[in-house]
């Protein structure tokens, strides 16, 4: 029922997720944030079953915090998204395993833009592109048929509305608004929140 | 609880057999003496205060296991859920909203077993301390529990740091301790109503924290227009016992939600008089247990400020029925008597 999705540029990454926190049938929440902010340059957005997705993207949170405190720098996105799996692959066949999935977004200095994949099986992929939910059957093709490697921002953006109009007309679930974040060398910006256009 | 805690008193077995009664909770760890990591963990509990010793059922059988070690509050052994003598249902009505006025928590007095009404004038709503009252529901007796685990560790903070928790962290405090019971039966759900009477512990400049989202300012646009200090004023987060806690302006919980948010979507808005939302709140839990079976008998509501909490007397809907019968019966009787003389005139 949830919906996040993210596009990698040649010097940046957009990233999307939507707003609703419901409980069974009940949108309880209409404005949840469900990006979580590692570094400066990392966002980590993160749904899954109810508890496990902030339990689990806070504890992440705080230990890059606390690599930067010990260490004086920051983890690099390719580290911290491998260090994440590693914390979920652990907790996989413990009693209590997290039900989340993720997307890493982040910008590193050497290596530039990276987007990384990981499901609550601990699979790990760096993509071009990639969304987790029901939504994402809906909305790869469009991203398949439209995506290039060097796409602007502008195009980025336009490509994300593409998605949103798509779940609008064909996801049977209401999502009114979704949070937009970018990442480039200078930071995470907000974006303009996207609303679906269905109050 | 708390004054046996902030004194160091130390629980011994001589104790507990002149006194078997006053510490029903401490009996579990007679039976287990053996591991020292245990011991160890029981005195970390003393020391930072989370209470270790409701995590350990008396189960000489059961093996430990490395359960989540990394964290540092987790318990030594899994809790194995014990089987329900007959199935529990999970009928309530509660709700809270946010409006220039304060924070109102309004909640019907049902205690449902299966299809028996347990009892019929129960507290659903408890006062934690001056600011800050919790509506419940759920499992009746986890959330009796929870209740004073909390009251207890609300206090004890209080008492070591000489400040009031801020809302926030005490929803986070509790969901935390929720979190190791995270797949056993225990079913929480309560709703935080409360004042932050300052402003709260402002975390280091590279993360602030706002109920764990990622601390930027994305707030709908449409939301109330908060006090300027963001951590004063009036909060309302929902803590429930499979991790879930949200902040927000309006929540509702129970099996009688679905038609109480009905009610409340319908008149809510931030500039409501005290009066208007009283009887908004009494309407949407009157509407919900006229419709939900397993929610009844009376309506709780209690309304907090700067101030404090205030609380209204208990009101019988049994009464508020009938009165809305009567108006019906008046207004259709109005319009007979209006379209008769339109048709005379």
């Amino acid at each position: 029922m949830e919906y996040l999705v993210g596009i990698q540029g040649p010097d940046f990454v957009l990233v999307a997720a939507d707003n609703v926190a419901a409980s069974s049938i009940i949108q309880m929440k209409h404005d949840q944030d469900k990006m979580f902010k590692l570094s400066e340059k990392i966002l980590l957005l993160c749904v899954g079953e109810a508890g496990d997705t902030a339990q689990f993207a806070e504890y992440i949170q705080k230990n890059l915090q606390l690599y930067k405190m010990r260490n004086g720098y920051e983890l690099s996105p390719s580290a911290a998204a491998n260090f994440t799996r590693k914390n979920l692959a652990d907790y996989l066949r413990s009693r209590t395993p997290y039900h989340v999935n993720l997307l890493l977004a982040g910008y590193d200095e050497t290596d530039g833009p990276g987007l990384y994949y990981m499901d609550y099986l601990s699979s790990l992929s760096k993509a071009p592109f990639a969304a987790h939910g029901y939504g994402a059957y809906l909305t790869l093709s469009i991203l398949d048929q439209h995506y290039k490697p060097d796409l602007t921002r502008e195009e980025a953006v336009d490509l994300l509305k593409k998605c949103i109009e798509e779940l609008r007309k064909r996801f049977i679930m209401n999502l009114p608004s979704f949070t937009v974040r970018l990442i480039d060398k200078e930071g995470i910006h907000d974006l303009e929140k996207l609303s679906s256009g269905a109050k | 609880m708390a004054l046996e805690d902030i004194c160091g008193f130390q629980d011994t077995p001589l104790h507990r057999k002149c006194f078997p009664a006053s510490h029903f909770e401490d009996t579990a760890i007679s039976f287990d003496c053996y591991s020292a990591e245990f011991r160890g963990l029981k005195k970390s509990g003393r020391d930072s205060g989370i209470p270790l010793q409701f995590f350990l059922p008396s189960l000489p059988n059961s093996s430990p296991f490395n359960h989540r070690s990394t964290s540092h509050f987790s318990p030594s052994k899994h809790s194995v859920t014990v089987r329900r003598p007959f199935p529990l249902s999970h009928g309530t009505t509660t709700l809270g909203f946010i409006f220039q006025g304060g924070v109102i928590a309004a909640a019907d007095t049902r205690a449902s077993a299966g299809g028996l009404v347990a009892c019929p004038a129960v507290h659903k709503i408890t006062p934690i301390h001056s600011h800050l009252v919790v509506t419940s529901s759920g499992s009746g007796a986890d959330c009796m529990l929870w209740e004073r685990i909390l009251a207890r560790e609300i206090r004890l903070y209080q008492l070591r740091h000489r400040r009031c928790l801020s809302i926030c962290g005490t929803a986070k405090l509790l969901s935390f301790m929720l979190h190791p019971f995270k797949g056993t039966d225990v079913c929480v759900a309560l709703t935080l109503c409360g004042w932050d009477k300052e402003a709260g512990n402002t975390d280091s400049s590279f993360i602030t924290d706002n109920s764990s989202s990622a601390g930027f300012s994305s707030q709908d646009v449409s939301a109330i227009a908060y006090p300027s200090s963001p951590n004063r004023g009036p909060k309302l987060i929902y803590v429930c016992s499979d991790g879930a806690r949200l902040q927000g302006d309006v929540f509702s919980v129970g099996s009688g939600s679905p038609y109480a948010y009905g009610v409340l979507d319908g008149r809510l808005r931030w500039n409501l008089s005290k009066d208007e939302a009283v009887s908004l709140a009494r309407e949407a839990v009157f509407r919900a247990t006229h419709r939900d079976a397993y929610s009844g008998n009376n309506v709780d509501l209690f309304h907090v400020t700067a101030q404090g909490w205030s609380r209204r007397k208990r009101e019988e809907l049994k009464e508020e029925y009938y009165r809305d019968m009567e108006r019906r019966t008046k207004t259709v009787g109005e319009r007979k008597r209006e379209t008769a003389l339109d048709a005379l005139g």
